[in-house]
């Protein structure tokens, strides 16, 4: 685990052989993004005989087209209001059952805390078709709250377990002085509880964010409007228009997973933090 | 693991605390204000869209049923029974069964000889960490879109690097015998970075001074990691084969826009088997009874996993 020795030989075989197997791992990755991107700059006989290098004509029409369609903005506002919906709901409701379970002993806490956890077990697909009906028959079918109040029902399991796990590290002296001092449970919820907890609710809120952000299943059985489409439908439908037009797909794709790299590159701690949260939970 | 923090002491304190001298006794605090209003809402939103739907499942996997109407045509078990007669379920549980082989034969081992370069520090390696990372952020649509692009015959470059050698370009995802072998390399692609963040996770949490030990007492650099490293890294290879086989076990948006689980059913996952059978046709009783099975194998495996690989944590 350690650094190599300092003494090392300056062409030591092995870093040479880490080197190489690291950067052919790198190129694994990246080539498939990169060719996405330069993809979407070619036309299409370009793409053709030179799928690899960078394009000899730039063709930033394919992008603009995207960019200044009603279309593309469309499907990112869908994902949006979706994604916001189940990240605010998740946040309210599990930090609230969270701050339940860690400060206030009842009868039966830790059998609905387990009732709860049941939902870490099984996929949203297990009972997909029961829930359809389930949405259908509340009238909620073809709505934003279709697709967001199940993806919050079923985030619920490990947003609650990590918020609660953090909120029970809240110093007891601190909620006892609070009480004696007048304040109520509520109030201490609201005034120290969440202002404590805000990198925690960062965390909970970015894995929401990303898993309703990235859904598919969900949307594609709650959804019938076009209009109402978050992206990763709305760009299974474009490929389907423009099947063999692969230039534009490429540059469609490279649109709709811009906002994920530039959240990634602001926010990577964050979300490397959230997505690996469940095995710190151990 | 639910049932440890569960049982964890809860805060005894809150009742053997001297009475406050506040008029405001303990059970005017606000307490049960507390239970009354807070648990609900998650309790309510879990058992209706979560809980309610599975038990449907096992009723609705009774019937006959388009969906539409009540249920009527009661047909008992033989939902069941179309579905164990369907080569395609069979082909799609061996598919998932493939995928687990691959992530524990490919991607568990290239993670954690990754995790193991690139815990230490050196010029690059935090860049390096989060290029392997960020396929795992990308949408599963997505990752399938851009590869279907990459398996494509006629422009993608897997066809293009076989005509540079001369060769006529193969179409990947539309062949029976290479479809599902093209899904398992999308697949590591996309994964491998997510394991390797675990195994990177745990090395950075590990008692330098074991490790030191050993080094001191002479052990070779080899050595150490054989008996060291690895034997502190188990509960974190456990957790990522827990992961890879819960993973398997849900995997449908990347089959969808790479194969649609074709061609003759040959790349299908037991999601997308659900989905082209039971939800893409509202065979609702069939498509409850797969989910019902999903249910089964996904229940059984966790609880058995956990009692007999996960008990000491």
């Amino acid at each position: 685990m350690n650094s190599v020795e300092t003494t090392r030989p300056p062409l030591d075989p092995v870093v040479l052989y880490k080197a190489l197997f690291l950067a052919a791992i790198a190129a694994f990755v990246l080539v498939p993004l990169l060719a996405t991107v330069l993809g979407g700059f070619k036309s299409l006989g370009e793409l053709r005989v030179n799928p690899f290098g960078l394009p000899q004509h730039w063709e930033w029409q394919n992008y603009a087209d995207i960019l200044f369609s009603k279309r593309y903005w469309q499907l990112l506002r869908n994902s949006l209001v979706i994604s916001t919906l189940a990240v605010t709901l998740t946040l309210i409701v599990a930090s609230m059952a969270a701050f339940a379970f860690a400060h206030v002993r009842f009868f039966g806490s830790s059998m609905l805390l387990s009732y709860l956890t049941l939902g870490l077990l099984f996929p949203a697909a297990t009972a997909v078709l029961p829930l359809f009906i389930k949405v259908r028959d509340l009238g909620l079918l073809d709505t934003y709250f279709g697709v967001a109040l199940p993806q919050v029902a079923f985030s619920l399991a490990m947003s609650v377990l990590l918020l609660r796990r953090f909120f029970k590290d809240i110093p007891y002296e601190l909620l006892e002085a609070a009480l004696v001092d007048g304040c109520s449970y509520i109030k201490f919820f609201r005034y120290v509880t969440l202002p404590l907890s805000r990198p925690i609710l960062a965390t909970v809120g970015t894995i929401t964010f990303v898993n309703s952000w990235n859904a598919y299943l969900l949307p594609l059985v709650m959804l019938n409007t076009d209009e109402l489409y978050p992206w990763p439908l709305g760009i299974m439908v474009y490929q389907g228009e423009y099947s063999s037009e692969w230039h534009l797909i490429l540059a469609f794709i490279t649109l709709t997973i811009l906002p994920t790299i530039i959240l990634f590159i602001f926010a990577q701690r964050h979300i490397v933090a959230g997505l690996t949260a469940g095995a710190v939970k151990g | 693991m639910a049932r440890r923090i569960a049982s964890s002491p809860s805060l005894d304190l809150v009742e053997a605390a001297p009475a406050p001298v506040v008029v405001r006794g303990p059970a005017w605090d606000g307490r049960y204000t507390v239970l009354i209003l807070f648990l609900p809402p998650a309790l309510l939103l879990f058992t209706v869209f979560v809980v309610v739907p599975i038990g449907e499942a096992a009723w609705y996997s009774a019937f006959s049923w388009n969906g539409f109407g009540k249920p009527t045509n009661w047909i008992g078990l033989d939902n069941y029974r179309f579905v164990l007669e369907t080569r395609a379920f069979w082909l799609a549980l061996r598919n998932n069964g493939l995928i687990i082989a691959v992530s524990l034969l490919v991607q568990l081992p290239l993670a954690l000889t990754l995790a193991l370069m690139l815990a230490e520090r050196f010029r690059g390696a935090v860049a390096l960490r989060m290029l392997f990372f960020m396929p795992y952020i990308l949408a599963e649509i997505a990752t399938g879109l851009i590869f279907s692009f990459v398996y494509d015959g006629d422009y993608g470059l897997v066809a293009s690097i076989w005509r540079f050698f001369g060769a006529e370009a193969p179409h990947l995802l539309a062949s029976t015998d290479t479809a599902m072998l093209a899904i398992l390399i999308v697949i590591v692609w996309k994964y491998f970075g997510f394991h390797m963040m675990l195994f990177i996770a745990a090395l950075q949490g590990l008692d330098k001074n074991l490790v030191e030990a050993a080094r001191i007492d002479g052990a070779t650099r080899g050595q150490v990691l054989r008996h060291v490293v690895i034997p502190l890294l188990y509960p974190t290879i456990r957790l990522s084969v827990f992961f890879a086989i819960i993973g398997s076990l849900q995997l449908f948006d990347l089959v969808m826009p790479l194969t649609r689980g074709g061609p003759a059913d040959s790349s299908n996952t037991l999601v997308s088997f659900l989905y082209n059978n039971g939800i893409s046709r509202m065979r609702v009783g069939y498509g409850s009874a797969v989910g019902v099975i999903l249910f089964t194998i996904c229940v059984t495996f966790a609880f058995t996993y956990k009692r007999w690989f996960m008990r000491d944590e």
